[in-house]
C-alpha cells in the first residue's frame, strides 16, 4: 500500500483544518450559501434529497483493513449505520450532519483517506484494474502510475477550474476491466517494438447526455514522458474546451469536434513545448520508488490448487458455484483474486453495513491480505487469496451475507443511487434493480444465462454506466412519472460500445417483464458459446425490439 | 407547498405559518399562487439568517383521503428512501408507510397522467 509522505500527511490534516473554519464561518453567517457551495463540494460535500451526502475518495480502489474499519466507524457514528461503493470506486455517505463533517475528514486523516477529488471540475479520483497486481497476464501494476498522476494532479494550480470535470482511469491488460475508453482520458499500459513499457493514452470517452467512446491519441508514450504527456492534453482542454454550455464542456466534445488528428496535433504542439523546457520529465528512479509500495505479498510456493479446496467445491454446491462466479486467476500458483459481491439479492447495490464492512477488515486480519478493492462494477476484491483458504473465507462472507456468486452474472447490476437518494436523478433506479434481482435470482439460471451485464442510471448523468451495459436501463421522468429506456449492445470492456436506444421507455412495472423478454430472445437466438452481447451484435435490435414490446400496454412514450 | 432544507443537517423541512417544521403532513397548503408567493419571499429570510438553503415551491394533489405531491421526488423526500423504509423521516412515523400505505401508494397515477387538481 501506498503510504503518505509528510507533505501527503500535512496537506490532508491541513485540508480538513480549513474545512472546519469554512464550515463554522458558513454556520455562523460569515458565508453565504452561494460562497460556501463551491468550497463544500471541493470536499465532496453535496447537499441531496434527504441530507448531505460526503463522498470519499479511495484511490484506485485500493483500501487497507485499518481503512476499511474506519469507513465503517464513520458510518456508524455519522452516516446511520451504512455507506454506499460507488462506480468511481468511492464510498458516499448519506446521512452526516454538515456540523459533523470536519470531524469525519479529521478521522479519514488519521488513516490517510480525504475528500479531495471527488467533485468539482478538477481532475478526479484515478481508477485503475481492480485485480490489478494479481491478475495473470497483467503487463505491470497499474496503480504506481495512478498514485503519481494523483501527485501530479492534486490540487494543480492549472487544473483546478477546468472547463468541467475531468476522470482518468489506467489499465495493465488486454481485458479492460477499468472502462477506459469510457473516461476523459484512458491509459492501457503497453509495450512497443522494442519491448519498453508505455502507454496508449485515449482522449474523449464519457458517458452522461452525450456518449462516446474515446479516440487513440498517444499511440505509444514512453514512461518518462507520460506525465508531460497528459499535461499537454489538460492544457489543449483547458485552453479549448467550452466554458459556455455545461453540456458541451467535457473533452469528449472538444475531441470528437476536432477529431483524432487535429487533437492529437495539438497535444504533441504543447507536448514539444513541455519537453523543450525539460519540466514534467518522471525520473525512473522515483518511478521506482512508488512502485516499491505497490510491490505484491510475498507469494508461497504453493501447489496449483489444494484438497481444501477441491473438497469444498464437491461438498458445497454453494461453494461450487461461488468459484464459478466469483473467481478469477492469479498470477501466482496456488492463489486466486476473489469477488466479494455487493449484490447480494434484495441488497441496494453497492450498500455495504457497517458491520459488514467491520467483518470484511477482521477477515483480511485473519488471513494476512493487507489490502482490498473497490471494483467500478460496485463490488469489492480480495486480490490474493491462497486458494486452501477459500473455503474459509467463502464462510466468513456467507455469515456477513456477502457471499452472493453472481460476479458478471446477470444479478451483478450496476445501478446509480437513483430518485431514492440524488437530486439530479428523474427515476428511482434501485428497486428496478431489486426487482431485477428478484426476478432472476435463480442460481442455476444465472450461470446458465452467463455474463450480461445490466447498468442502470436514474438520469442521463448515466452514474450507473447505462450506456455501457449489454442491457443499458435509463429511468426517465414523464410528467411526474417513471418510465424506463432499454439500450443494448453498450460495453465497457476492450471492445467497448455505446448501447443503442431501443425505442419509447417501459413503465415501472413493465420494465422486468420487459428485460426478461430480452433475455429469453437472447436464449432463443444465441450460437454456441455466444454471450448476449455477442447475440446482439450479430442479429441487430429487432428481434430484441419485437421481443420486448410484445405485450407492452403503454407504449407511447 | 414550500420547502427546503435546513443548513445544519439538510433534513426536508416544510413551511407552516410562518416557520419551518419537519413533518409533511403538518405543511402549510396553498391554493393560490399569490399566498405561495408571499411565503416564498417571507422564508428568504430564514435563508439570509442561515438556517435553511434550497427553498422552492411544489405541487401537491388533493386526493380522496389526503393530500400527496404530484411528484415522485417530492413523495421520496417527504417519507425517505423508498429502499429503506427504515430510514428518513418514515422511519419516525408511529405507523410504518408500508403498513399505513401512504396516500400514494394507494393511487399510483395512471400511465398517462392527465392534469391533477394542482395545488402548490
Amino acid at each position: 500500500m501506498y503510504r503518505y509522505d509528510e507533505f501527503d500527511a500535512k496537506m490532508v490534516r491541513e485540508r480538513a483544518q480549513q474545512f472546519r473554519y469554512q464550515v463554522e464561518r458558513r454556520i455562523k453567517g460569515e458565508l453565504t450559501e452561494d460562497e460556501f457551495k463551491p468550497l463544500r463540494l471541493k470536499n465532496g460535500l453535496y447537499l441531496q434529497l434527504h441530507s448531505y451526502m460526503l463522498r470519499v475518495a479511495v484511490p484506485y480502489g485500493t483500501l487497507s483493513a485499518r481503512q476499511m474499519r474506519q469507513l465503517a466507524r464513520i458510518a456508524r457514528d455519522y452516516s446511520r449505520g451504512y455507506g454506499h461503493f460507488t462506480t468511481r470506486t468511492n464510498m458516499q455517505y448519506h446521512w452526516p450532519k454538515l456540523s459533523e463533517v470536519p470531524d469525519i475528514l479529521e478521522l479519514l486523516a488519521d488513516v490517510e483517506m480525504h475528500c479531495i477529488q471527488t467533485s468539482g471540475n478538477c481532475v478526479r479520483n484515478v481508477t485503475a484494474d481492480h485485480f490489478a497486481g494479481a491478475v495473470a497476464g497483467e503487463l505491470e501494476d497499474p496503480r504506481p502510475i495512478c498514485e503519481i498522476i494523483r501527485q501530479w494532479s492534486s490540487f494543480h494550480p492549472e487544473f483546478n477550474y477546468l472547463p468541467r470535470k475531468f476522470k482518468i482511469a489506467v489499465s495493465a491488460t488486454k481485458e479492460d476491466r477499468a472502462a477506459v475508453k469510457y473516461h476523459d482520458i484512458g491509459m492501457e499500459v503497453i509495450t512497443n517494438e522494442a519491448g519498453e513499457t508505455g502507454y496508449r493514452v485515449f482522449v474523449g470517452g464519457g458517458m452522461g447526455r452525450t456518449p462516446y467512446v474515446a479516440l487513440e491519441i498517444g499511440k505509444f508514450v514512453g514512461k518518462e514522458d507520460i506525465l508531460a504527456y497528459l499535461e499537454a492534453i489538460l492544457r489543449v482542454y483547458n485552453e479549448y474546451g467550452r466554458r459556455d454550455n455545461i453540456h458541451k464542456a467535457r473533452v469528449k466534445i472538444l475531441a470528437h469536434q476536432l477529431g483524432a488528428d487535429e487533437f492529437r496535433r495539438q497535444v504533441e504542439v504543447e507536448f514539444a513545448e513541455i519537453k523543450r523546457h525539460g519540466t514534467l520529465h518522471l525520473p525512473p528512479e522515483e518511478l521506482k520508488r512508488i512502485e516499491a509500495y505497490f510491490a505484491p505479498p510475498a507469494f508461497e510456493d504453493l501447489p496449483e490448487t489444494a484438497p481444501e479446496f477441491e473438497a469444498a467445491v464437491k461438498a458445497d454446491a454453494g461453494f461450487a458455484a461461488w468459484t464459478r462466479s466469483n473467481l478469477t486467476p492469479h498470477k501466482a500458483k496456488g492463489y486466486a483474486i476473489a469477488t466479494i459481491s455487493l449484490k447480494t439479492i434484495g441488497q441496494t447495490p453497492g450498500d455495504a453495513s457497517a458491520e459488514q464492512m467491520d467483518g470484511l477488515a477482521q477477515i483480511m486480519e485473519d488471513f494476512g491480505f493487507a489490502e482490498i478493492r473497490v471494483s467500478h462494477e460496485q463490488n469489492l476484491v480480495f486480490p490474493h487469496v491462497r486458494k486452501k483458504d477459500l473455503p474459509a473465507v467463502y464462510a466468513r462472507l456467507q455469515a456477513l451475507d456477502l457471499g452472493a456468486a453472481n460476479a458478471g452474472l446477470i444479478t451483478d447490476i450496476i445501478c446509480c443511487p437513483g430518485l431514492d437518494y440524488c437530486d439530479l436523478a428523474n427515476a428511482r433506479s434501485i428497486p428496478v434493480a431489486m426487482k431485477l434481482q428478484e426476478r432472476f435470482a435463480d442460481l442455476e439460471r444465472q450461470h446458465e444465462l452467463g455474463e450480461i451485464k445490466i447498468k442502470m442510471s436514474g438520469c442521463i448523468n448515466a452514474c450507473g454506466h447505462h450506456h455501457a451495459g449489454h442491457i443499458g436501463i435509463l429511468g426517465v421522468d414523464k410528467k411526474g412519472v417513471e418510465f424506463y429506456q432499454i439500450q443494448l449492445g453498450g460495453s465497457g470492456a476492450e471492445d467497448a460500445s455505446v448501447g443503442e436506444i431501443m425505442g419509447p421507455g417501459f413503465g415501472k412495472d413493465e420494465i422486468v417483464d420487459a428485460v426478461e423478454r430480452v433475455v429469453e430472445t437472447y436464449v432463443a437466438l444465441r450460437a454456441p458459446g455466444e454471450r448476449l452481447l455477442e447475440t446482439y451484435r450479430r442479429v441487430g435490435m429487432t428481434p430484441f425490439k419485437n421481443a420486448a414490446y410484445q405485450e407492452q400496454m403503454y407504449a407511447a412514450y | 407547498m414550500l420547502t427546503a432544507n435546513r443548513l445544519l443537517d439538510g433534513e426536508v423541512v416544510y413551511w407552516q405559518g410562518g416557520d419551518w417544521q419537519p413533518d409533511f403532513a403538518a405543511a402549510e397548503i396553498f391554493d393560490e399562487a399569490e399566498a405561495a408567493k408571499a411565503a416564498l419571499d417571507a422564508a428568504q429570510a430564514f435563508v439570509r439568517d442561515n438556517k435553511v438553503v434550497g427553498t422552492y415551491l411544489f405541487e401537491v394533489r388533493k386526493e380522496a383521503n389526503g393530500v400527496a405531491p404530484v411528484k415522485e421526488r417530492e413523495i421520496i423526500r417527504s417519507l425517505g428512501p423508498s429502499v429503506r423504509r427504515d430510514m428518513g423521516k418514515q422511519a419516525l412515523m408511529p405507523v410504518p408507510p408500508a403498513a399505513a400505505k401512504p396516500v400514494h401508494e394507494t393511487s399510483p397515477p395512471p400511465p398517462y397522467p392527465e392534469e391533477p387538481d394542482v395545488s402548490i
